[in-house]
């Protein structure tokens, strides 16, 4: 029986991190952005969370960049 | 071609069924939490999927080198194996498909090849070692991990958004969730029409018609390519229900977190090498988002079934490979009747399913997802139906009825 745990667990470690992080990245977008909606409402803006935003959104189309590589290569 | 005889003929012919199978019955994976939250339409939303799934298919060089990945030993494996093998799969396909229950078309395929090598070769033919770390192991895990990493992440995005209205966030959510369902269709294209690819490819080697170790035809790429597309875009509706409504009630954010984390794991199980089941994988998300919302509920009801089903892949698909080769080895005339047991039992499945069909109209539709919520619309409507309609629901128990029953379920194979 040769079962490779070293694998699976370092799957179980990587998804649940990746996961998580993009998730939580791409709520960080979607609430910055929201911002963007509120200031504007008020008649303000929201500059900071904006660009915030959008560095968030960045990060999550480089990581599915990534995954699109993974799965050409 | 002129060298292709009719027994290649029908197992190229039957390794595209598979694959035409394994395209409807996976589109849940990829598709199911979006049509539920809404964030494609149907059609779109299949469309879309099938459109990935054939780049995908002619995206990866690689091709799948062996079927089993050294679950039965394939040296010198008949083509009539291989075809028996495929009986298996794709009857327990469609009938998970009838029951309307997410189960994975590789352990389907494994399966029925064990089946089939078992009959022809007895049980040293099966690596019994390769089945658990193959198969046995990522069954139990794959679900775990996804539904673990799905819960969290739900729980998460949630507390990050709870200052963000909901009108204000769900577009973002959606398009997210597009996003994750278009990276898991393409890994889908590339691991499962690859699969087929390979079957044909092998077959064409046992029989002759290609060297060994040639790399396949470009008609073997492009039918394997088009046919899992084909069933992608026809949509296998029955399953997308269970997993977008029946499992769970999916919120945006919901949907979102459980794409992600199947797309995820899918990605990171196959590159780490420790492959996972695509289908056990989303279920295992879609319940893990359930769980993460406050006040969410997963039906276990519905769980246990899906589970029951998965325990019963590879022995259900495996009997009736068993069978198929049984018939087979009779000869010729054996082979023809495999393939008519094929095709009635087939129709025989789609004539049971249109007694209650589940199309783009009612995919979304949680009143007739599963028995359990019995509630005041169902027992209205039990009330109100008239005769006819009154027995396609008796019938529908019937079937329902035949589910988890592990007894009879492998009794199967003696009547196909």
């Amino acid at each position: 029986m040769n079962i490779d745990w070293a694998a699976l667990g370092s799957v179980f470690g990587v998804s649940l991190i990746v996961t998580v992080a993009l998730v939580g990245l791409f709520t960080l977008g979607i609430v910055g952005l929201s911002k963007r909606e509120s200031a504007a409402a008020r008649g303000g803006s929201a500059t900071l969370a904006v660009t915030g935003a959008y560095v968030c959104f960045a990060a999550c189309a480089a990581a599915v960049a990534y995954g699109i590589q993974l799965i050409v290569a | 071609m002129e060298h292709i005889t009719l027994l290649l003929g029908i197992v190229i012919v039957t390794a595209l069924v598979f694959d035409f199978t394994n395209g409807f019955h996976d589109t849940a994976n990829a598709m199911a939490t979006t049509i539920s939250t809404g964030a494609l339409k149907p059609k779109t939303a299949v469309a879309m999927s099938a459109a990935l799934n054939l780049v995908g298919a002619f995206l990866s060089v690689e091709v799948a080198k062996t079927i089993s990945g050294g679950i039965i030993n394939e040296e010198g494996i008949r083509t009539e194996v291989i075809f028996a093998a495929l009986v298996g799969a794709i009857l327990w396909n469609l009938l998970t498909w009838l029951l309307g229950l997410p189960s994975s078309s590789s352990h389907a395929l494994f399966g029925g090849l064990i089946g089939a090598a078992v009959m022809s070769a007895g049980w040293s033919s099966v690596n019994g070692s390769t089945v658990v770390s193959k198969v046995l192991i990522p069954a139990v895990a794959a679900p775990l991990v996804a539904g673990l990493a799905a819960m969290l992440a739900t729980r998460l995005t949630y507390r990050i958004s709870k200052q963000a209205g909901e009108q204000a966030t769900s577009k973002g959510y959606r398009a997210g969730q597009i996003a994750s369902a278009g990276l898991v269709s393409l890994a889908h294209g590339t691991n499962d029409a690859q699969k087929t690819m390979g079957i044909i490819t092998l077959a064409l080697v046992t029989g002759g018609v290609l060297a060994p170790g040639a790399n396949p035809p470009v008609w073997v790429i492009v039918s394997a390519g088009c046919a899992i597309a084909l069933g992608t875009y026809l949509g296998g509706w029955r399953i997308i229900r269970t997993m977008g409504k029946g499992l769970t009630d999916l919120a945006p954010p919901q949907g979102f977190a459980a794409q992600t984390s199947a797309a995820t794991v899918i990605l990171a199980s196959s590159h780490l090498g420790f492959s996972l089941s695509t289908t056990q994988s989303c279920s295992g998300a879609v319940m893990g988002s359930g769980l993460g919302r406050k006040g969410g509920v997963v039906r276990w009801s519905t769980a246990t079934r899906m589970f029951i089903a998965w325990g019963l892949t590879l022995p259900a698909a495996g009997l009736v490979g068993a069978g198929a080769e049984f018939l087979t080895q009779q000869g010729t005339w054996g082979i023809v009747l495999t393939g008519a047991l094929l095709v009635a039992g087939s129709g025989v499945i789609w004539v049971l399913s249109r007694r209650r069909p589940v199309t783009i109209d009612n995919v979304n539709d949680l009143d007739d997802v599963n028995d359990e919520p019995a509630g005041v619309v169902t027992t209205a409507i039990a009330a109100v139906t008239p005769p006819p309609t009154g027995s396609a629901v008796a019938a529908a128990d019937d079937l329902k009825t035949t589910i988890p029953g592990p007894d009879t379920e492998p009794a199967r194979p003696a009547t196909v």
